[in-house]
């Protein structure tokens, strides 16, 4: 059995399995449970790089469920009506990036998170969690994707409300169910559009026979505005810091990388699906318009916040903006001339900056968890010289600040500059919001990290646990290891991410 | 309630058991399936709660039991997909097409045969178990919460 022909149906169903699994170890025991679930998060992680080499070297893997030679596609049907999985550079690069996080936060979440609320069940929902984000990135069908969009609503809903004795919790629950029902509506309804016209689910199928009727761009618009919606975009990122800011830290950081499986959907759609078509750049400008305006408006939210957590929400909020202009740089110079000379690189930026956000904001989550586990609060008033105390949470915490700000030499620096490089050659007003933003930024780090860590000794607390460690010291490895050799990332995982979104062809090609 | 409402409760319960089994069973052959056929039977539950009230129920219903019922319906599901995969072919793979369990492949216009679909009749009582414990335990969980509200 060749296990990597298998291996994008495997990555999906481990965590599924080990889902339902985890409920009837857990009753057998807490610590025979704790060592199955990291047991099965480190070996998805393996599994995930393995095979995301495998694809970074050229490849795109293909798996029909259920059929005879997963490879090929039924031979007999002049269309692919089966599940269709479909893995290229891009997919992988986002699988790579939930597994990652997914393994700090589950073994963060083995001291963090109270055994008194069903731990088994925290446990079941984080892994159905990650499955449902692995099977968004890596499907080939739009259907699939819906259907796997929902399997991560529902369970991301369920987390944020883990301590529903904190009615913000569920209040922020209730939000974000709201907000991802309207979005999967959306997604549903525009998904029916086009399978009205074209008789297609597949990506790869459609792509290549769509025409850009007047249904198709109402479709096109639905996907865009739900998916932006989920990633939290402004102007519908209001449930991002309600929902983020009283889930368990470990969900916050798993949010953020949901929230870029859904930011993943998005390029997916408007670079693959309408790859063929997308000649007028209005999109372009539209992702431009709402990547300007998350950031300025994230990041002038989160200079006022007290609350730690809120805070570091309003901030991703602003991260996504980056995201979002630099990949919609790239769609703005789409088959032009310009594009193969800088909206690539624009498209690097952007996409070297999902792994670096995911990491870096992962890890600022985890260590503002670790200040409420032991301090019981999130007002940054109530907090100071922890610096004394927790020194290692302090270290993650200036690795984490250092990478957001865009200092030299960590990870932010690198891909923000490639934004601003080739942002700068569309408009430099562009550059010089993107660059006002991250000195705000800077200066809202700042505060935190004075408010909380610096001054005198005022708690008698101990360091975080070991497990909580482990969990911040994963992130902060990868922070480092992408700080130290940001050309050998672009080179080798970025920028066949970036290609693997822009030319169309090669993904309908796959099918 | 009352006693009259209690016995036609208790003798309509194994009967409306039965009918979502149809519904489960048939799934691969007329309308419904696991989903709706474990709907009937949480439905079934529900009918009992309210008949007998949660008191008397208490001892036959365990929170537990039904999360165990729950997990075990999802692990069969997942299984049989694995099984394909295992067996060298591929995710979900129908494995027994041709065998004599659900093997059977009819041709023609029929009326429908049960001993066919292969692994969908085995997907089908999977999604049916877990419906039938997840919904009860929906009920059970909001019985639960309300009693200490008073």
């Amino acid at each position: 059995m060749n296990i990597m022909l298998h291996m994008p149906a495997l990555l999906i169903v481990l965590p599924l399995l080990a889902a339902f699994v985890t409920p009837l170890i857990d009753k057998l025991s807490r610590k025979a449970r704790n060592a199955f679930v990291i047991a099965i998060v480190v070996i998805e992680e393996i599994m995930m790089l393995f095979f995301a080499f495998h694809i970074f070297s050229g490849n795109i893997a293909i798996y029909t469920m259920g059929s005879s030679e997963p490879t090929k596609l039924v031979t007999e049907a002049a269309v692919p009506i089966r599940i269709v999985l479909e893995v290229d550079a891009m997919s992988a690069f986002m699988g790579i990036i939930s597994a990652t996080v997914a393994m700090a936060a589950a073994i963060y979440s083995i001291s963090f998170v109270e055994e008194s609320k069903g731990k088994g069940k925290f446990y079941t929902l984080l892994l159905i969690m990650l499955a449902g984000m692995i099977g968004m990135e890596f499907t080939g069908d739009l259907f699939n994707m819906f259907v796997f969009l929902e399997i991560l609503s529902i369970s991301s809903c369920a987390l944020i409300a883990y301590r529903n004795s904190d009615g913000n919790a569920v209040e922020g629950a209730f939000k974000y169910m709201v907000v991802s029902n309207i979005a999967a509506l959306l997604v549903l309804f525009s998904i029916a559009l086009l399978y009205s016209q074209y008789d297609l689910l597949n990506i790869a199928a459609l792509s290549k026979v769509i025409s850009y009727t007047e249904l198709d761009k109402v479709a096109l618009v639905l996907l865009v505005t739900s998916f932006a919606m989920k990633a939290g975009s402004v102007p519908m990122h209001y449930w991002v810091p309600d929902g983020y800011s009283p889930a368990p830290a470990s969900i916050t950081a798993m949010l953020v990388s949901a929230t870029q499986a859904s930011l993943y959907a998005l390029f997916r759609v408007s670079f693959t699906l309408y790859g063929k078509v997308i000649t007028a750049s209005y999109i372009g400008v539209f992702l431009i318009i709402l990547g300007l305006l998350s950031m300025f408006i994230g990041v002038t939210m989160a200079l006022s916040q007290k609350d730690i957590k809120r805070l570091m929400a309003y901030h991703s909020v602003s991260q996504t903006g980056y995201m979002l202009l630099g990949v919609g740089i790239g769609l703005y110079l789409l088959n032009t001339s310009d594009f193969n000379t800088y909206g690539i690189k624009a498209m690097e930026g952007g996409i070297f900056h999902i792994i670096n956000n995911a990491m870096y904001k992962g890890l600022l989550f985890l260590t503002a968890g670790a200040i409420f586990y032991r301090l019981k609060t999130r007002n940054l008033n109530e907090m100071g010289g922890l610096a004394h105390s927790m020194k290692y949470t302090t270290l993650f915490f200036i690795i984490g600040a250092l990478a957001i700000a865009g200092i030299p030499p960590f990870n932010g620096f690198a891909s923000k500059l490639l934004i601003y490089e080739a942002a700068y050659r569309v408009s430099p007003i562009l550059s010089i919001v993107a660059m006002i933003v991250s000195i705000l930024t800077l200066a809202s780090f700042v505060k935190v990290f004075h408010s909380a860590f610096m001054g005198a000794k005022i708690y008698e607390v101990e360091e975080a646990p070991k497990s909580m460690l482990i969990g911040m010291a994963i992130l902060a490895a990868v922070i480092i290891i992408l700080s130290i050799f940001p050309g050998l990332v672009v080179d080798k995982i970025v920028a066949p991410a970036a290609h693997a979104l822009a030319n169309w062809q090669v993904y309908a090609g796959g099918v | 309630m009352s006693i009259v409402v209690r016995t036609i409760a208790s003798s309509i319960f194994p009967m409306a058991l039965i009918f979502s089994f149809y519904v489960i069973m048939h799934g691969h052959l007329t309308p419904g399936g696991g989903f709706q056929g474990g709907a009937i039977a949480a439905s079934a539950v529900v009918m009992l709660l309210a008949a007998h009230g949660y008191k008397r129920m208490e001892s036959k219903l365990s929170m537990d039991g039904l999360s165990f019922v729950e997990s075990t319906g999802a692990i069969i599901f997942v299984v049989v997909g694995l099984a394909g995969l295992i067996a060298g072919v591929s995710f979900m793979y129908n494995l027994l097409v041709g065998s004599p369990i659900f093997g059977y492949v009819p041709h023609g216009a029929n009326g429908g045969y049960l001993n066919s679909g292969g692994i969908l009749p085995i997907l089908n009582l999977a999604v049916g178990l877990k419906v039938i414990a997840g919904l009860s335990s929906v009920v059970l969980a909001m019985i639960l919460f309300t009693e200490g509200e008073e």
